[in-house]
């Protein structure tokens, strides 16, 4: 490799820019650079699964005051087995620490051009009153001779990125109401 | 699956064919390789050259839509070789174990006969008459045809008479034969596009894993199911590995690469229109009476050696109505069956339908959908013809969203281009809680349900999903309470509902035992149940799910091995909550140990970690490793292995079944079919067991939108009986001639709410974009990295060109046919914003199933 | 005593949960940045991304390749980031980690000069003086507690693993052995060693490695003659402000990868 002029010129430059600068033995320093590193964070304690696809991979959560500090692959899981992608690796990026999280009831009047704020249990009257109105005034006692006993007036969609309990209870809640749009992402 | 992720490692050869574990699924993707470390061999058939095909030993293309010619050759090679070498395939699997030896309708016709249709299409509507896709049955005679169909007739035994030689013409193993004589290599490669030595190398390859004791395992996705004969290429699957005697064996099956992380579990709650927790069949306005349902949907045998799990359905079905109904549900009034909602008999509700309904009035009565909920769903990005379902979503009088973000769905009345003072409708926004702010279980791809903890709170007002139901509920039953004309009031009242006070915390693992199931009279009133085999049909067990029964125990009720170690295993808060082990131990069923004499040799089951439905049983189907004696054909990896008479006789996994070994007297492997046997060929015996609406036998067709002119094996081009919403909105080759898919990459998931949100993730992935071949880009002046518009008769997007090796034009018997793919993973909310794929893709659906076609229609491209 | 990763070409998905990982554990932000037609991003590696994947399509007689290789601080025996660093900020442990104490580095940007790898990265602006310089430092927390560095830990396919060099070096042997025909190991020799060991089965230049890497003589030179002679020089300040506003510019103008 030749030296070209350039980086001649470069080096005698750094060279005597060194000059100014505290020299410190090669010694000393190592012995700095040997010297052990606490861990800048935990590891983590708390234990979930992936919410992402249906591998089903175990992550370990390390949380201080609430506050996701990190997220990494449980190494005793047997599917994952510490293991994680790009999306599992970014998991912590779903915490309350992101801004982009939702952190309020909102509502959007009809016509209206923004949201407005709104308390959990004003939001849930309302929605509840929409849905036995809906229900109520669309609702298919008989079909022909026979009981029927449903509304076809009110879709429910989602499911796969909730719990079980979640999915069961509504499941339970919509088909209790009479619903028969009950939809979710394993139909498309 | 059939099997589950850590048993893929067992695999002699692996075929990933419409999927992408490498993109996908990476985590899981890694007992792939560990196979490969074992010597096992990975085919990757895919339109495109994946990263899961980067790694395959072999790879082979075929075009969009293709692959029930390609399995279809398959099976025709595999058939071929079966008969010059019986020798090289497991004989007694097939003849014992399939429906290959049963004899069918004399009166059945199939696609070589009828030119691409099967036996009683009735082109008025659309639809088979499927009377005569049915066994014979033994008891007729000559001059008197009864088919195996109930209600049978006078001397109908129930029973399909048997050929094991299988050499009668009208044996299914015949009709297979047959029927795919005419998938030749070159006929595969007509259609597909597959090179006819690749797709040779790819049977050779394959059909080695017919071999006894060899195992040869199918993993596919969406790019299975998002097709109009969806159901027909999962069915084509399943004939080519119960051929091969791969099924219920350790690294074979089956496995349905699930894209979500509880869609296995949701599906098993039955958030779906044509299902009811654990995949009963919905009652329909013509069961009158919870008897009715029952006589309609339980499928009966003569068969002396069908255990025929199914006839369970009543004590399924009365448990669900104690769960749902309480006090409320007795034997005097059909356990409250009449509160529960009845469509009309034949009648779609699936998702296209929901669309369709909401602008339009559905098909039959006109009527709208006013109100829409989606949990955590997105269907402004998810939904075929996403311009249609923006246009949907205008029509709505209120619209509720829950979700940890904002969504294209919640702000559609805000996008781009729209005045929201035109839109009328009122939307709520409810913040969610995400998966380690809140406790509860989810079911991975392997059946697993798995148990996760808060870690960390969530943000500012944000609840769980759980709470919000819980209050919600409430709410709505105290505005019924209050309402003494509503209609079915009562059923609403009725409804058990205990699980918190308004506002309260809801303890998901009430919840979970309610789904499990109580004792709810007797000694044993209030305890759980430990297990389906334990369920009533009289009233007496409450169970929300029976597929779910025994996850959750009582502290009396654990087997002798949790019992020992239960304070290790069981955390306090969970004892008896087996969703929530975590036995890192590969140890078998009642914990037995780690030698193939002491009852199980670790092959990766791990049954107490977390559980698995069913009854904790980690490969389905597993009677059928084993041979007539209880022996596993693969002595390397037994999955259960009979030893003798006693209590507890099997040894490994959880037994399908239990029982003896087949020549002691025991049962068909196959429990959850009435004639106890795999189905090579799909009969139509009643209602849960109707065969397929287009076929008994899987037949090519071309897509909707095809780029061909005609089928090159039959004058019947398209599925003949698919249902098409939109058929002015069909695009055609003459204007637009490049085939397109849809899919997705690692980095973002679903339509793109979590991970468009995160910028990590933003940073790897930042864009839309297009993959096209060099040839096609040449074609159209099309420079990597351009801005290029992709339209057809839907719609148009925009993205950036990215210009591949890894597509390539197909060469098909002299006819060059392009295909472009794309992800569908964006929209016009979150941090990453761009053009939905789903602009393009058409509102049609696969006659079983309704799942619309995202992976094969047809657009035209050009640079922006 | 030295340790090192093992990074297997042949069974990477390029799934990037590395990237993911090393952003994740190292508290590094995210870029923007724009897709110019690949699945490959971030473009080049940064202060704030020290791991990233490369992908490269290849097709010969054998077919098509999609080939995936890892990109970040190659922690070399003979480093020349270690030679040239004025202020010692940039040494090397025992266990083999070039590890760059960030308190005491100037941002002169030498070790991005003298890198025949081109991996560190300064955050801001050698002319100013306020920048510092940025690259894997083998997660050393992790690794001082033994646990693995977060690209190891994470990877699904088990492309990436970590140990003692020697047992690296032996697996790693092993497995071109297993791979036959053009499986090659690099590293083990380059640069007396380096301590990320690569498994590859393509042509070193298909992953864009550089064959036979050598710290550049200049390097050499700066070592053994001139830095001497720069302790030696007292406080010309403006000079050397002036030298590296020169060497700011010679960087700019160079290519950003594959040089």
């Amino acid at each position: 490799m030749e030296i070209s002029r350039r980086d001649f010129f470069k080096l005698s430059g750094a060279a005597t820019a060194g000059g100014f600068l505290i020299y410190q033995t090669l010694d000393a320093q190592k012995a700095a650079a040997e010297a052990s590193l606490d861990l800048h964070k935990p590891i983590g304690e708390g234990y979930t699964i992936c919410p992402y696809d249906g591998s089903g991979c175990g992550f370990l959560v390390a949380a201080e005051d609430g506050r996701v500090v990190n997220i990494e692959g449980d190494p005793d899981h047997p599917v994952n087995r510490g293991a994680a992608c790009a999306k599992g690796a970014s998991m912590r990026q779903l915490s309350a620490d992101n801004e982009r999280r939702l952190n309020k009831p909102r509502y959007r009047r009809a016509g209206g051009a923004d949201w407005e704020d709104l308390e959990w249990d004003e939001a849930l009257d309302m929605i509840a009153e929409r849905i036995k109105s809906t229900r109520d005034a669309n609702w298919i006692e008989n079909e022909g001779e026979s009981i029927s006993r449903r509304t076809e007036a009110i879709g429910c969609l989602g499911g796969a990125a909730l719990d079980n309990e979640e999915c069961y209870l509504l499941s339970k809640m919509m088909r209790g109401l009479g619903l028969v749009y009950l939809e979710h992402q394993a139909r498309i | 699956m059939t099997n589950h992720w850590t048993d893929v490692a067992n695999s002699d050869y692996i075929m990933v064919i419409a999927g992408n574990p490498a993109e996908n699924h990476p985590a899981a993707y890694g007992h792939i390789t560990d196979a490969i470390e074992r010597g096992a061999k990975l085919i990757v058939v895919d339109p495109r050259f994946t990263r899961s095909a980067s790694k395959a030993h072999l790879y082979c293309p075929i075009r969009s839509g293709t692959d029930v010619a390609f399995i279809g050759g398959l099976i025709k090679y595999v058939i071929d070789d079966m008969e010059a070498n019986p020798g090289n395939y497991n004989m007694t699997y097939v003849t014992e174990y399939t429906n290959a030896a049963f004899l069918v309708h004399p009166d059945y016709k199939g696609p070589p006969d009828l030119d691409g249709l099967f036996a009683g299409y009735d082109e008025a509507n659309r639809t088979y008459g499927k009377s005569k896709w049915t066994y014979l049955d033994a008891g007729s005679t000559e001059g008197n045809i009864i088919p195996v169909l109930y209600p049978l007739a006078e001397g109908g035994k129930g029973v399909a008479k048997k050929d094991k030689t299988l050499k009668d013409p009208n044996c299914v193993f015949q009709i297979l034969k047959r029927q795919y004589a005419r998938y030749t290599p070159e006929m595969v490669n007509k259609i597909s596009g597959a090179p006819v030595e690749k797709f040779l190398e790819v049977a050779q390859t394959f059909a080695k894993s017919g071999a006894v004791g060899k195992a040869g395992n199918i993993l596919y996705a969406m790019g299975a199911t998002h097709h109009t004969n969806g159901a027909q290429i999962i069915r084509s699957y399943g004939i080519l590995q119960l051929l091969l005697g791969n099924v219920g064996v350790s690294g074979g099956g089956i496995q349905a690469m699930r894209g979500e992380s509880n869609v296995q579990g949701s599906t098993d709650q039955a958030l779906l229109s044509h299902i009811i927790p654990g995949y009963l069949n919905v009652p329909v306005h013509t069961d009158a009476t919870l008897q009715k349902y029952i006589d309609r949907v339980t499928p009966k045998t003569g068969d002396p050696l069908s255990l025929n799990w199914w006839k369970n359905t009543p004590k399924y079905i009365t448990s669900l109505l104690k769960a749902w109904y309480g006090g409320a549900a007795t034997a005097s009034n059909d356990f409250a069956f009449h509160y529960m909602p009845k469509p009309k008999s034949g009648k779609n509700h699936t998702h296209i339908a929901l669309f369709e309904a909401m602008e339009k009035g559905d098909e039959d009565k006109k009527e709208k959908v006013k109100g829409l909920m989606c949990w955590g769903q997105n269907p402004a990005v998810g939904s075929p013809n996403a311009n249609q379902t923006l246009r949907a979503l205008e029509t709505l009088d209120w619209l509720v969203c829950v979700d940890m973000w904002e969504t294209e769905t919640s702000v559609f009345w805000k996008r781009p281009g729209v005045d929201p003072t035109t839109i009328d409708t009122e939307v709520f926004q409810l913040p969610a809680l995400g998966s380690y702010e809140k406790e509860g279980t989810v079911s991975n791809s392997g059946r697993w349900v798995q148990w996760r903890y808060k870690c960390a709170d969530g943000p500012g007002d944000a609840r769980a999903d759980l709470e919000m139901l819980n209050d919600l509920m409430l709410k709505v039953k105290k505005l019924y309470d209050d309402d003494a004309a509503a209609p079915n009031r009562d059923g609403i009242l009725s409804l058990t509902w205990d699980y918190a006070a308004e506002g309260e915390h809801v303890d998901p693992r009430k919840v979970l035992k309610e789904v499990n199931g109580y004792y709810v009279t007797g000694e044993k009133a209030g305890q759980l149940v430990n297990g389906f085999a334990n369920l009533a049909d009289n009233g007496s067990t409450s169970c929300g799910n029976w597929v779910y029964c025994g996850c959750y125990v009582d502290e009396a009720s654990l087997d002798a091995f949790e019992n020992a170690n239960k304070a290790a295993m069981f955390p306090p808060d969970n004892m008896g909550n087996r969703t929530a082990r975590r036995w890192t131990a590969d140890v078998g069923n009642a914990g037995f140990g780690s030698k193939p004499e002491d009852g199980y040799k670790p092959i990766g089951l791990y049954n107490y970690y977390a559980w698995c439905w069913p009854a904790n049983r980690r490969i389905v189907y597993n009677r059928a490793s084993v041979d007539l004696n209880g022996q596993p054909w693969d002595t390397e990896h037994p999955v259960i292995t009979w030893f003798g008479d006693a209590a507890g006789a099997w040894k490994g996994d959880v037994s399908d079944g239990g029982g003896k070994a087949m020549v002691h007297g025991g049962h068909a492997p196959f429990i959850m079919r009435s004639e106890g046997v795999g189905c090579l060929f799909a009969p139509n015996l009643g209602t849960r067991e109707a065969s397929l609406a287009d076929g008994p036998l899987p037949e090519h067709y071309e897509p909707w939108e095809s780029p061909l002119d005609a089928n090159p094996l039959s004058a019947t081009k398209n599925d003949p009986v698919i249902k098409i919403w939109r058929p002015e909105e069909q695009s055609t080759p003459d204007e637009y001639p490049i085939v397109a898919s849809t899919y997705r990459v690692v980095e973002h998931w679903q339509a793109g709410q979590m991970t468009r949100n995160s910028s990590w993730l933003v940073e790897q992935m930042p864009e839309m974009f297009i993959e096209m071949s060099e040839e096609l880009a040449a074609e159209k002046e099309i420079k990597n990295g351009d801005k290029v518009v992709v339209w057809n008769t839907r719609g148009e997007i925009t993205a950036v060109a990215l210009v591949t090796k890894r597509f390539k034009p197909f060469q098909m018997n002299g006819t060059t046919v392009h295909q472009i793919g794309m992800p569908w993973h964006w929209g016009y909310s979150g941090l990453s914003t761009g053009d939905s794929a789903n602009v393009l893709t058409p509102s049609v659906g696969d006659p079983n199933t309704t799942i619309p076609e995202y992976k094969a229609f047809l657009c035209n491209i050009r640079r922006a | 005593m030295a340790k090192a990763i093992m990074y297997d070409a042949t069974k990477c998905t390029a799934c990037r949960g590395c990237q993911a990982a090393c952003k994740q554990w190292n508290e590094l932000e995210a870029e923007e940045t724009k897709n110019t037609g690949s699945y490959e991003n971030p473009a080049d590696l940064s202060y704030r991304t020290w791991l990233k994947m490369r992908f490269t399509e290849v097709e010969n007689g054998n077919g098509l390749a999609w080939l995936f290789t890892r990109r970040a601080c190659m922690h070399c025996t003979d480093a020349g980031c270690v030679q040239v660093c004025p202020t010692k900020a940039v040494n090397k442990t025992d266990s083999g980690i070039v590890y760059i104490d960030r308190e005491k580095c100037t941002g002169c940007g030498y070790c991005v000069e003298a890198c025949p790898f081109d991996v560190p990265r300064l955050d801001g602006s050698r002319v100013t003086g306020k920048a510092k310089m940025f690259k894997c430092i083998l997660c050393k927390d992790r690794v001082d507690n033994g646990h693995e560095p977060a690209c190891v830990k994470t990877c699904p396919p088990g492309a990436l693993d970590f140990g003692e060099r020697e047992d690296m070096v032996a697996k790693s042997e092993a497995r071109v052995a297993e791979l036959g025909d053009d499986a090659l190991l690099y590293g083990d020799k380059e640069l007396d060693g380096l301590h990320v060991l690569y498994v590859v089965n393509h042509p070193l230049k298909d992953h864009k490695l550089p064959v036979n890497p050598e710290v550049s003589p200049a390097v050499t030179l700066w070592q053994d003659i001139l830095k001497p002679v720069g302790y030696g020089v007292v406080g010309i300040v403006a000079g050397g402000l002036l030298l590296n506003y020169m060497v700011a510019r010679a960087r700019m103008v160079k290519a950003k990868e594959g040089k």
